[in-house]
């Protein structure tokens, strides 16, 4: 038999501090997150989908309306933080585990994090930069 | 250690097909398994929707005018329907992290984790009936209701 040459768990010349604990905060994030995002987002989808006529009385001004609360700016704003970062961080567990070459897994984390930075600076710009007497045109 | 073997001698290897057909040997998957693939499959969709549902909703700042003529889309029949799809997936998505929440966190969450599965069906039905009726109501009135 070969000889397996195995490096005793506690021989000093193992790295030791070589891992962090990145993974474990991400799973501890979805769980809380996700628990916040069950109160936001399905109140959102219920307010806007289900209740009181649901999609077909949104217009800019129903937008309107609702920023003109700061209780729903910071709905919007945290159901936008939360919700990205989730869905990015569940994205990036899924690009590990089906992404074969090393190649493809980098170019997909940089196109998702790129869309990350994209939607998060988008979205909080609009909900802080709203104008409620834009011009209709 | 031959136990496997035995064993497997036993059940009656011989015919390989027939046997692990009859005895389940072949494996279908297990409710756990199959909402493990539908979590993934609705948070991804999830996921591409919220990156177009924050740039048309960025539209609020182009002019209120092209911000109501993108949203009229979302009021048509197909894309209507598409929103039934999308708040069940969701739907499914929080049940069922809250069960792996409970599985995760909860004493009892492991061996009741099947059960809690069937649960997330009911409750998920329950929902999602009155949901998508009052979603698609005003749609179905158009379309067949002639007003």
């Amino acid at each position: 038999m070969a000889d397996l040459a195995l490096a005793n768990p506690r021989t000093p010349k193992r790295p030791a501090a070589r891992r962090s604990n990145f993974e474990l905060y991400s799973w501890l994030f979805m769980r809380i997150s996700g628990l916040a995002l069950v109160i936001l987002v399905l109140g959102h989808l219920l307010i806007m989908n289900v209740l009181d006529g649901g999609v077909h009385r949104i217009n800019w001004g129903f937008v309107a309306g609702r920023w003109a609360s700061p209780f729903w700016q910071f709905w919007d704003l945290a159901m936008l933080w939360l919700a990205e970062i989730h869905g990015g961080n569940g994205l990036r567990t899924i690009i590990d585990d089906y992404a074969r070459k090393d190649s493809t897994r980098f170019w997909l984390k940089i196109l998702l994090y790129v869309s990350m930075v994209l939607i998060l600076a988008v979205g909080t710009m609009v909900i802080f930069t709203f104008d409620p007497n834009m011009p209709a045109n | 250690m031959s136990t496997t073997a035995s064993t497997a001698t036993a059940a009656g290897a011989s015919d390989r097909a027939g046997a692990s057909r009859r005895q389940g040997t072949f494996y279908r998957g297990d409710p756990g398994m199959w909402s493990w693939v539908l979590h993934r499959i609705t948070g991804v969709l999830t996921f591409f929707f919220l990156f177009v549902h924050v740039l048309d909703t960025a539209l609020v700042r182009v002019s209120p005018n092209t911000y109501d003529q993108v949203i009229e889309t979302y009021k048509t029949p197909i894309v209507n329907l598409l929103e039934v799809g999308l708040v069940g997936a969701v739907l499914f998505h929080a049940l069922n992290g809250i069960r792996v929440m409970l599985v995760d966190f909860w004493s009892k969450g492991p061996q009741l984790q099947k059960a809690m599965t069937w649960v997330i069906g009911v409750v998920w039905v329950v929902v999602m009936v009155p949901g998508a009726f009052f979603m698609l109501k005003r749609t179905a009135e158009t379309l067949f209701g002639g007003n």
